[in-house]
């Protein structure tokens, strides 16, 4: 087993950071998230009958609909093709055959998109926050600190399974391929599934082990992770509900989104022969 | 000394065997050449020496070293690679493209200017890749393969996409690198480009070692015959008829005042002292060699 040279990892990480701010990556999905943030934020208690910058749970509630859609789908969409793309262009050959490893060449990739996805995500919704707080005070300045906060964690766990299938599927083709169908399973299907077991058990079946099944989506962390805190919001949505507030720790909530950002890591490093 | 060792290599890809055992010294400062068909095991051989791919069996040694773990990273700083399908980041500067691969293999990033110069390309250096021509890519990724002063270079096809001008100039940078004492293992195509240039070079078939040695070694090996061509004196078609009988050669066609015929090896200086003997009576003539291709071909020959 070689050490590992941070140096290494940090030229690889440049190069893949700098890359996504040249053709305006990290601009073009900040200024979408800045954009779907105010009209959100503004149109989001429509239902109620009103439109404005008004309280800020129903604000963050939201705007998590908005970012367990759009976040993954954007993470997925910028790594998949992190090592597969090297692969299929030929450029990885020339890579490897520098004094470089693979395990540095993955972190590399992985903390240089991971830089452009953070900044972009932070940029964004950080502007949209900055309007929200002027709107409704600065007390909402926490509670939205802790949105963007875990709305980055949510982008860096389905960066890290971008990666690990760049890794493990031969063209780029089939790695886009692997890369929609995690964001149908995670984000669309996940939770209809969970739905299921608790109708067709009647609420009766499944319950002790259902906010572990709650912890295998990292999409549904970052739900509960932001509107447990709202008792309004709670009762709004039901799924969170059947989630114990003994569990609803933040530091419980967070170890287990920051170990959805290293196992596919993991998996990708083992299997990138 | 030996630069790169190797004893029973072989590599396989699942039910087929694409090195197929090779043993193969090259010695420091050697240009050698890797020639053989598309297919014959070149690239895989390539892949293993620079630890891109491990050997299904057998032994790698390169600068002293095995081709794996931390003693190899160190030997990789003096290793300089041209891969035969060069693939570089359409949206980097020659320049930048240069310094990101100084970086990673610890060159320093001020000699990147002045190398982009040595391979012609200093006013594209600030020009995106995207821009660049075959033969201009093909320029970066040699300057990429010189960077940090290596000893030893790994170039697969590198005058691909070159114009005449410029594989000259190839050339002539890759003899001041010697002039250093680099060793250079290169594969072609273009035989005729090699033949005059390598010190050694191995034949490869099939995964196999074919043959290994110098042009002229392999050409004695081969026995292949020289190729005659005489211009004559109005004439004298009857005389050198007659001086050449002895020879007992095959076939000889004469017309439109010029001979052209084949003459084994061993003929050679006899040959020569009859042409001597016509003096005069020949306007000019010409002894060729079997060009590398022909040897190459007689060995495929030898296959089939």
């Amino acid at each position: 087993m070689s050490h590992i040279e941070f140096g290494q990892i940090g030229v690889i990480a440049g190069k893949e950071f700098r890359e996504r701010m040249r053709n305006r990556w990290v601009l073009a999905v900040a200024v979408v998230f800045t954009v779907f943030a105010l009209v959100i934020a503004y149109f989001g208690s429509a239902q109620q009958g009103a439109v404005g910058f008004r309280s800020i749970d129903v604000t963050i509630a939201s705007l998590v609909s908005l970012v367990i859609y759009l976040v993954p789908l954007i993470a997925l969409i910028l790594g998949y093709d992190a090592i597969v793309g090297e692969r299929e262009r030929g450029s990885l050959e020339l890579l490897l055959s520098l004094p470089i490893t693979r395990l540095e060449l993955l972190l590399g990739k992985f903390f240089g998109l991971a830089g452009a996805l953070g900044l972009a995500t932070i940029a964004g919704f950080g502007l949209a926050g900055l309007l929200l707080v002027y709107q409704l005070g600065g007390e909402v300045l926490t509670y939205f600190g802790g949105f963007i906060l875990s709305s980055v964690l949510l982008g860096l766990a389905f960066l890290s399974m971008a990666v690990m299938v760049s890794v493990l599927l031969p063209d780029r083709v089939r790695a886009s391929g692997a890369a929609i169908a995690l964001w149908f399973f995670f984000v669309l299907i996940y939770d209809l599934l969970l739905l299921g077991i608790l109708v067709v058990g009647e609420g009766q079946v499944g319950m002790d082990f259902f906010p572990v099944l709650l912890m295998l989506n990292p999409a549904d962390i970052f739900r509960i992770l932001n509107l447990f805190g709202f008792a309004e919001v709670r009762e709004l949505y039901g799924l969170a509900t059947v989630f114990p507030a003994s569990l609803a720790n933040p530091w419980w909530l967070g170890g287990a989104m920051v170990s959805w950002i290293i196992a596919p890591l993991a998996v990708a490093t083992w299997r990138f022969k | 000394m030996n630069i790169i060792e190797l004893r029973g290599v072989k590599k396989r890809y699942g039910e087929v065997e694409a090195v197929a055992g090779i043993d193969l010294a090259i010695r420091e400062g050697e240009l050698f050449g890797l020639i053989g068909h598309n297919g014959a095991g070149k690239t895989t051989l390539f892949k293993m020496m620079l630890g891109l791919v491990p050997p299904s069996a057998g032994e790698l040694r390169i600068g002293g070293q095995a081709v794996q773990g931390e003693a190899f990273r160190q030997v990789r700083r003096g290793i300089g690679y041209l891969p035969e399908s060069l693939a570089l980041y359409e949206n980097l500067s020659g320049l930048e493209t240069l310094r990101f691969f100084a970086r990673l293999k610890g060159a320093a990033p001020a000699s990147c200017l002045p190398l982009l110069e040595k391979v012609g390309l200093g006013e594209a250096a600030a020009q995106r890749v995207r821009g660049y021509s075959k033969g201009m890519r093909q320029r970066l990724g040699f300057a990429q393969a010189l960077l940090g002063t290596p000893r030893l270079l790994f170039l697969d096809e590198p005058t691909n996409g070159l114009d005449p001008q410029g594989i000259l100039e190839f050339y002539r940078l890759l003899d001041e690198l010697r002039g250093r004492g680099v060793t250079v293992i290169l594969t072609s195509h273009i035989l005729a480009e090699i033949q005059q240039r390598v010190d050694r070079l191995a034949l490869i078939r099939d995964g196999r070692l074919q043959a290994l040695g110098t042009v002229h070694s392999l050409r004695t090996e081969r026995d292949l015959p020289l190729s005659v061509y005489i211009v004559l004196r109005p004439g004298v078609e009857g005389a050198l008829q007659q001086a050449l009988i002895p020879f007992g050669l095959a076939k000889i066609v004469i017309g439109d005042g010029v001979a052209r015929f084949k003459c084994p090896r061993s003929a050679k200086r006899a040959l020569l002292a009859v042409l001597a003997g016509l003096g005069e009576q020949l306007e000019d003539f010409e002894l060729r060699e079997p060009s590398l291709e022909d040897i190459f071909l007689g060995y495929a020959e030898d296959a089939a």
